[in-house]
């Protein structure tokens, strides 16, 4: 179907309906009545009720339309040629489309070929034409309805904004369906995993060897989950250890030392590592950190490998960084003034101020700020998947490569769209897993830092 | 402050017995409180300069890897487009009562005759030609120049068949190879065992080089090439570039108008009851969801369920719009919400009815906060790498894609996939380069975003 005459069509419409809508308006204002509504709203109520129906005919068409023609072409052929198995008969109606586009196909069409493309054409044309009839009628009989409608005592305007109320309504609906389709799709095909293995395996497996999903029926593999929890856990640990630190004492000085002017400047730059692509620091943890911290390792006689829970760890810190410092620095700043002056007024210095006063009040915030953070860097892909050297093994030592739940979700799905194997489903049973941890770590934060401003608002 | 509690002090000494001995005791101890004071913020300076050197060592290390890249050894020889070689029927012509099918079928036959020709032999006499007297093999000259360029002449020829017999000037690629080997990137020292390139291709490079045929210009390439696998000096972003463009315009198209309606909705109409409260921790939630997990809703919902085409931008533009939505809802509701009331008042005191108080004087005011909020947004969906993966956009792409439902990769991804190339020695500098192309387009929209809101708040 001719997609840009319709939209022609169907702007035509609009602009018609809004015209007629309006001028009937106008013309019982000129009249002398006194109009409940605006020309405008007489004109956007024409139109939304011509522009509904048409739209609805043509998307019933889209929905069916292949659908109808496909059968149209299978009812031309010979019983033969309709008869054959669905690949042979999809190959002849594409080569029917084919002839009927003027394409053509290459070698000799059968007669029967030639006969159906015809009849296609013809079909073609009638129920494009039918279709956009039926479009313009139900348009034109619901303009013709609306504008029957106009009177002066017409509430247009109120109708209009229900109109208006309900896309709204509609569009912060996405919201939910969003979280829906992700705790839908993730369980049911978590569900199907569990077919396979057993909770129990999955959760307190010690041993993650999946194998491949080509080798045998997939039983054969092990999902122990603790293996890669471990791991998740150590590179987010180790990436607390050196954000958190930095990050407190970052916000610290930029609301308590820091001059205006010297704020103004360092605050915008720290944030630039936030607006850093996480596969850049991906990349250099890969070719910058990694190597760098192998070699002070052997210089002081550890053995750490380039790709490790440390790398992947110390650059996922630096990432989270700013984001620990703006989420403290704006608590921080809740906290009241007269507070701070009491203690400062009662000798004590600034960092006894800070220390004993300000941070005790802030701590809230400031553990809500840190379980978003401990959310994020679980939730951390990229880094992990190119610093932290995928190797799902339950070990100690920060320095040896481990995994984590989204490098083997990343790797056990890319690019495999089959989801009959345990192998590809077991990355949901993970990402469930993932879903679940991150959406407990933030409820907490958030009502924990809700509490908080309702504290001192 | 220290000195108001000086003062304090010294008020106090003319006191009791007790409060002087309390005094000798605050006194003992302000030294060392003070070096305290000292100590803690020398730890606040630490952490800045902790943090300012990452971001300082970051951008370095990435310039310093990356700027090489942008130049190119690049090889200029006259090509004579030989007739014995070539070897070609004439081009055809489509002819009455030829079927569209059977004229491209006869065109694809002709190419493919062209394209057994042996190019190769075009490259290796027009570099021969250009240092005549040097004793080497085939298969040396032709490491010199990347694989593509006998394809690049081969193209030349199907445009304009009658090049044949003529000699034209063209620029070659290097290959990677060679590249690595003039810029240094692969020690010279090494024995040959361990070189990429035997030792007549070197020394034929330097020779080139040397006589000012080879030399290195701007890659011009990484901007108008797809990406290639068998031809790596030619490999470029423009496929992963136009990806990332459809994939932006999907979520500037979606995310933008359902956010933004969303958060007009939950700021100025939701009543305050439970449902309202549950749709708020829900988008603040889902502004926190890792974003692997909105790549697995993708692969499931949009991939499984409704059989969207793997790797196609319209599917990355709707995850990365999910993924978006809650930021522009977020931004937009605190914009929402530092409109004075006093707006709303004075409108509703004329008469206008709420919708109209909304959106003819509430929601103008906030376009700045919208605005900047939708770049931020676009900006970091224009970074975004997991999610993509799990869609298939990490599948290798040698073409642009002329719809958003053509395969195709993203610049991050993009960035991903070099990074694991084999021939680490030249492409993490390509990778360094392409980190720079992607940091650069996120830098412009950031300055955009800043340069529009200063100029619409100056305008009220």
């Amino acid at each position: 179907m001719n997609t840009a005459i319709v939209a022609g069509l169907l702007l035509i419409l609009l602009g018609f309906a809004y015209q007629l809508g309006w001028s009937r308006s106008r013309s019982l204002v000129a009249a002398g009545a006194r109009v409940h509504s605006r020309p405008v709203y007489h004109g956007s109520l024409v139109a939304i009720w011509a522009l509904v129906p048409a739209l609805l005919v043509l998307g019933l068409w889209v929905l069916f339309g292949d659908t109808a023609m496909r059968a149209y072409i299978v009812a031309q052929f010979p019983p033969d040629v309709a008869n054959l198995a669905p690949g042979d008969l999809n190959a002849a109606i594409q080569r029917v489309r084919q002839i009927e586009t003027g394409f053509g196909v290459v070698g000799e069409t059968a007669p029967y070929e030639n006969a159906a493309a015809q009849a296609l054409r013809e079909f073609r044309v009638l129920t494009f034409a039918l279709v956009v009839a039926a479009a313009a009628g139900t348009g034109a009989l619901g303009l013709y309805l609306a504008r029957r409608r106009i009177s002066d005592r017409l509430r247009a305007r109120n109708e209009v904004e229900t109109v208006v109320r309900i896309l709204l309504i509609a569009c912060s609906v996405v919201a939910i369906l969003t979280t829906v389709g992700i705790v839908a799709s993730l369980l049911s095909e978590a569900i199907r995993f569990f077919t396979f293995v057993s909770p129990a395996d999955f959760f307190f497996g010690t041993v993650w060897n999946p194998r491949f999903s080509t080798v045998g029926n997939g039983a054969t593999g092990e999902y122990g989950l603790l293996p890669l929890l471990w791991g998740t856990l150590m590179v987010a640990t180790i990436a607390i250890i050196v954000a958190l630190p930095i990050g407190l004492m970052t916000a610290i000085y930029l609301t308590q030392y820091a001059s205006p002017r010297a704020r103004d400047i360092i605050k915008p730059i720290v944030e630039v590592l936030a607006g850093i692509p996480t596969i850049v620091y991906g990349f250099f943890a890969l070719v910058t950190v990694g190597p760098f911290l192998a070699s002070a390792g052997t210089s002081i006689g550890l053995d750490i490998r380039a790709t490790s829970a440390l790398t992947a760890g110390v650059v996922m810190g630096i990432m989270i960084i700013p984001f620990i410092s703006s989420l403290s620095d704006d608590v921080i700043r809740q906290v009241p003034r007269a507070m701070r002056d009491g203690s400062l007024g009662l000798g004590a210095t600034q960092s006894e101020t800070i220390k004993r006063v300000i941070l005790p009040a802030a701590l809230p915030g400031i553990v809500g700020a840190f379980l978003l953070a401990v959310s994020r860097a679980i939730g951390e892909t990229m880094i992990v998947v190119l610093a932290a050297g995928n190797s799902p093994f339950l070990r100690l030592n920060p320095g040896e490569p481990v995994s984590t739940v989204t490098v083997t979700i990343v790797n056990q799905l890319t690019g495999d769209t089959d989801f009959a194997s345990p192998q590809s489903l077991v990355a949901f049973a993970l990402g469930l897993t993932l879903f679940v941890m991150t959406l407990i770590l933030n409820v907490a934060a958030l009502f924990i830092v809700r509490r908080y401003r309702e504290q001192y608002e | 402050m220290n000195k108001m509690a000086e003062m304090f002090s010294r008020q106090l000494e003319q006191g009791s017995d007790g409060s002087t001995q309390r005094l000798e005791r605050i006194r003992a101890g302000l030294s060392a409180r003070h070096s305290r004071e000292r100590r803690f913020r020398a730890y606040g300076i630490a952490a800045i300069v902790a943090a300012l050197g990452f971001v300082a060592i970051l951008f370095s290390m990435i310039l310093y890897q990356g700027l090489p890249a942008f130049t190119q050894a690049t090889l200029t020889v006259d090509v004579f487009f030989d007739p014995e070689i070539i070897e070609a029927d004439d081009i055809p012509v489509q002819v009455e009562g030829q079927s569209a099918a059977e004229y491209q079928k006869a065109q694809l036959d002709w190419q493919r005759q062209v394209t057994m020709l042996n190019w190769n032999r075009v490259v290796e006499q027009a570099i021969l030609a250009a240092a005549p007297d040097i004793e080497i093999d085939t298969r040396a000259v032709l490491s010199v120049v990347e694989t593509s360029e006998r394809f690049r002449l081969r193209d030349m020829f199907v445009a304009d068949p009658g090049l044949l017999g003529k000699t034209v000037s063209v620029d070659m690629l290097a290959s990677a190879n060679t590249d690595n080997w003039l810029k240094g990137n692969i020690d010279r020292s090494l024995p040959d065992s361990q070189q990429q390139l035997s030792p007549e291709a070197r020394a034929l490079a330097d020779r080139l080089m040397e006589e000012g045929k080879m030399r290195f210009s701007f890659a011009a390439h990484i901007f108008s090439n797809v990406d290639s696998r068998s031809a790596p000096a030619s490999a470029g972003l423009a496929g992963a570039f136009v990806g990332s463009l459809y994939m932006m315009l999907v979520v500037i198209v979606l995310a933008v108008p359902i956010g933004v309606a969303s958060a007009v909705y939950l700021e100025e109409f939701a009543p305050k009851n439970r449902l309202t409260d549950f749709i708020e921790v829900n988008i603040n939630n889902l502004a926190a969801v890792p974003s692997i997990v909105f790549g697995l809703l993708g692969a499931a919902v949009f991939i499984n369920y409704f059989r969207l085409p793997l790797s196609a931008p319209l599917v990355g533009g709707l995850v990365l719009t999910l993924m978006t939505l809650p930021t522009v809802i977020i931004a937009t509701r605190s914009a929402l919400r530092a409109v004075p009331p006093s707006l709303r008042q004075a409108a509703l005191g004329l008469g206008a009815s709420k919708t109209q108080t909304v959106f003819h004087h509430v929601l103008p005011v906030t376009y700045p906060g919208i605005l900047t909020a939708t770049i931020i947004g676009v900006a970091q969906a224009l970074g975004e790498t997991a999610p993509l993966l799990l869609i298939g956009m990490n599948a290798f792409v040698a073409q642009i894609p002329s719809t958003p439902m053509d395969q195709s990769t993203a610049l991050p991804v993009q960035i991903y996939l070099w990074q694991g190339n084999e021939n680490r020695n030249f492409f993490e500098a390509r990778t360094s380069a392409a980190i720079i192309v992607l940091l650069g387009l996120m830098l412009t929209l950031n300055a955009i975003a800043i340069f529009l809101r200063t100029r619409l708040e100056r305008r009220k």
